[in-house]
């Protein structure tokens, strides 16, 4: 998948999570938990549903490194496997 | 005839076809031969017979006196030995002279006898009211001899059965009385030349409808055809079914077409006290009383003697007006 | 033959809206089968129903609003015993009187049974109309019939019966101004009736989050633990051995709770709280736990929570998650006598045999009824909490 396919399935998958909140309006930087009000509950359930789709499966070390856009797409994108679309 | 005519449909009169289906009965079988009042000489009261004395003669055109039951008692006992008679009571007013012979002798006597005796008659009755003869000469007695176990009873009201139910008759072992309406004579129709016979035990759809079954017999079917008419314009779509034998009466078809459209009104020119149409009522009642989405309705001939004067005959008949009215209420009510 | 009655699905609950039927007149059904969606201020909510039998006869309508204790249903279970109740045994006594709804008598036949109208005459419906409503489970009851004499006629039937469908489930949508009307009441209530004490106690986690850091890591994203879960289970434990903090306070006197049913307090997204209940939470594994907190997390914020969990919480947990406050000092949700806080948890300078380091603690709370409980049995239940999470493993 390439970018702008990753940046669409996160933005599918948040509206999931969070039907009333705009993933468009999140700046590359900002942490989306804070940005979206997405708790750990929520963020949780992203991972799985990243999980279900891609087939990726993201350490709860990695975590970090998707609490921004920014970093969200960099990670997805590296193949650490292939990632399904 | 010129080909292109013949090709197409044959159009005759009611009555002609009356005299056409008798025509072809003598010459088809030597049994057959009529017997009536006025039915020689006169032509016939409603001049159904004009011209036959004098093509068949008179041992087969049989002018009778004055005397109901002598006539149909000697029409069993030629029927018993083996002829084809055809009785003609000039109406069903009469028919009441010979109701004993009927009812007690005709019905009864392949049943009594252990079907030794076969009682193969025919009766011809012209029936009903319009033609301004007030009380004794108006009746609609079919649905009383429907009552009768052994007798069959026709109402033939197109030109097509008018034209081949008596060659069926003929063919019934049985006594059967055949009603002709005495307003149907001079309605003229094309007939089908593909026909040739027609069935005596079923009730037919003349229209399909969807709405509401109007069922009717005889001299009542073209009115029902009228009010169907009539619905047609305000969009209700009535089923017409012509019953065509008071008895024994197509139940099925009768509980087939109500169940469809679920709602009935039932057209019959005799007074409604334990008429016919009490009897249909009662039969969908019996087989399709969870189809209907509507009471049940008829419209039935005033109960009145039947006065003479014009005005006041055509109100205790049954009238397509009233026919639609019943109709409408029962699918858009008010 | 039992009634089957609007249950309370919360203790401020006067009616409900019956919004769906899931059931048909002549459906077998059991403990547990969901027959019906009602719409009450914390939204569309499954009801169950907690009786075997077959359904008799719907007695209230789609869309019809009800007071809680209505008959809804008859249920016929085969015995001859006189109606009871079969809807959940509710621990919650409804605040409003128990109205009946219009008396209906039972036909036996296949047709659904007669109404009875306003005026206590017969409504007139044909043959046709009737059979069909019984196939369809609908009821003839405000029912205008088109038909001659103003009957109830097939097109009535299968108008009335299209309208009634075309209400979609409820799945999203909680009204927002009868939620917050709901939590006004009930939190207005618990203020002004029950005298609470608080307590709290500061909990090092060091040990339980490297528990979990290890377990997850060996788990697939669907099946990790967030720490909600443990904090739940150590709660529920805990409860087990300070009963009276388990419970309801009804008719002046404490009643305890058949089990530990744990209301976990979901905040719904654009405002908003509901606490479902994890039933006999203590008897769960962590993982049983975490699938639950799931699924009613997110069958609270999209609809699907069903009666039985509401209303039957005998403790409620409030747990502040990563975004919250330090702490939280909670508000007991009537009729139950405790509740339990935890806040975010962070990382604070923590005495390690008499050094200071850096420590992951949670700050839990503790409200509880004070005519119930006195602070040492509070206390109790708190340390009892600390010590279960400085043993992970035996979650």
């Amino acid at each position: 998948m390439n970018q702008d396919e990753i940046k669409a399935l996160l933005f599918e998958l948040i509206g999931d999570i969070a039907p009333e909140a705009d993933p468009s309006s999140l700046s590359q930087e900002e942490d989306m938990r804070t940005a979206l009000d997405l708790d750990s509950m929520d963020f949780n359930n992203l991972i799985i549903a990243i999980h279900e789709r891609t087939g990726r499966n993201i350490p709860e070390a990695d975590y970090n490194k998707l609490f921004t856009l920014k970093g969200a797409l960099a990670y997805l994108s590296t193949a650490s496997g292939e990632i399904k679309s | 005839m010129s080909d292109a005519a013949a090709s197409s449909f044959l159009r005759l009169t009611y009555r002609e076809a009356c005299k056409q289906a008798l025509r072809q009965a003598l010459i088809e079988d030597p049994r057959v031969f009529l017997m009536g009042e006025d039915i020689g000489r006169y032509g016939g009261c409603y001049a159904v017979t004009k011209g036959m004395l004098e093509e068949f003669g008179e041992a087969r055109i049989r002018d009778t006196p004055l005397a109901e039951s002598a006539i149909v008692g000697a029409g069993i006992g030629a029927a018993i030995v083996g002829m084809r008679p055809i009785v003609e009571v000039m109406t069903c007013n009469f028919s009441l002279l010979a109701l004993d012979q009927i009812v007690n002798n005709a019905a009864t006597i392949p049943h009594m006898s252990g079907g030794q005796f076969a009682v193969p008659l025919v009766i011809r009755m012209a029936t009903g009211g319009g033609r301004r003869v007030a009380a004794q000469h108006s009746h609609s007695l079919e649905g009383w001899f429907a009552h009768i176990p052994g007798l069959r009873i026709l109402t033939p009201a197109t030109i097509e059965d008018a034209r081949f139910m008596l060659l069926g008759a003929l063919r019934d072992p049985n006594p059967v009385l055949i009603f002709e309406h005495v307003m149907l004579y001079n309605v003229e129709e094309n007939l089908d030349p593909g026909v040739c016979a027609v069935d005596i035990d079923h009730a037919k759809i003349r229209r399909a409808g969807r709405d509401v079954s109007l069922i009717a017999y005889g001299g009542g079917l073209p009115k029902a055809l009228a009010a169907a008419s009539l619905l047609n314009k305000e969009g209700i779509e009535a089923e017409v079914l012509d019953l065509r034998v008071l008895r024994p009466l197509d139940t099925a078809a009768i509980l087939e077409t109500v169940s469809r459209t679920r709602r009935c009104v039932i057209v019959d020119e005799g007074w409604r006290s334990g008429s016919i149409s009490a009897e249909i009522g009662m039969r969908i009642a019996e087989g399709a009383f969870f189809e209907l989405d509507a009471p049940l309705r008829r419209v039935c001939g005033r109960e009145v003697p039947m006065p003479y004067a014009a005005h006041l005959e055509d109100a205790c008949l049954p009238q397509p007006e009233g026919i639609a009215a019943a109709a409408r209420e029962l699918v858009a009510p008010s | 033959m039992i009634d089957y009655r609007m249950p309370a699905l919360g203790a401020d609950m006067e009616a409900g809206t019956l919004v769906e039927w899931l059931i048909h007149p002549g459906d077998k059904v059991k403990s547990g089968s969901i027959i019906a969606v009602v719409e009450t201020q914390k939204g569309a909510i499954e009801i169950e129903v907690f009786a075997e039998g077959t359904i008799a006869e719907i007695v209230v309508p789609v869309g019809q609003r009800v007071p809680v204790g209505s008959v809804l249903a008859r249920i016929d279970d085969g015995g001859s015993s006189p109606p009871v109740s079969a809807a959940q045994p509710e621990i919650a006594t409804p605040i409003a009187q128990t109205a009946e709804a219009t008396g209906k008598r039972f036909a036996p036949l296949v047709p659904p049974p007669l109404t009875v109208g306003a005026t206590g005459t017969r409504p007139k419906v044909t043959p046709v109309a009737r059979r069909r409503a019984a196939a369809l489970g609908f009821d003839l009851l405000h029912v205008t019939g088109s038909g001659v004499e103003g009957s109830i006629r097939l097109a009535d039937v299968e108008r009335g019966a299209q309208r009634r469908a075309e209400p979609t489930r409820h799945v999203a949508g909680y009204d927002a101004a009868a939620m917050r009307a709901a939590i006004t009441a009930a939190m207005s209530r618990s203020k002004r009736e029950i005298p609470h004490y608080y307590l709290s106690e500061t909990i090092e986690l060091g040990r339980a989050l490297a528990w979990l850091e290890a377990s997850n890591a060996a788990r697939a994203p669907q099946d990790r633990l967030l720490p909600a879960a443990l904090l739940l289970k150590a709660s529920a434990l805990a409860v087990r051995k300070t009963p009276r903090l388990n419970g309801v306070f009804l008719d002046g006197e404490f009643k305890p709770g058949d089990g530990v049913h744990i209301g976990w307090a979901v905040s719904l997204r654009g405002g908003g709280l509901i606490a479902p209940a994890i039933r006999e939470a203590d008897k769960k594994s962590l993982s049983e736990i975490m699938s639950a907190l799931r699924d009613i997390v997110e069958r609270a914020r999209k609809g699907g929570l069903r009666s039985s969990e509401l209303g039957s919480a005998t403790i409620t947990v409030t747990s502040l998650g990563d975004r919250g406050a330090e702490a939280v000092a909670a508000i007991i949700h009537p009729p139950q006598v405790a509740i339990i806080g935890f806040g975010r948890i962070v990382t604070r300078p923590w005495v390690v045999e008499d050094k200071i380091e850096a420590r992951p603690v949670v700050a839990a709370t503790l409200a509880g009824d004070h005519r119930v409980t006195d602070g040492h049995i509070g206390g109790l239940l708190l340390a009892n909490i600390r010590d279960l999470l400085q043993e992970p493993d035996n979650l």
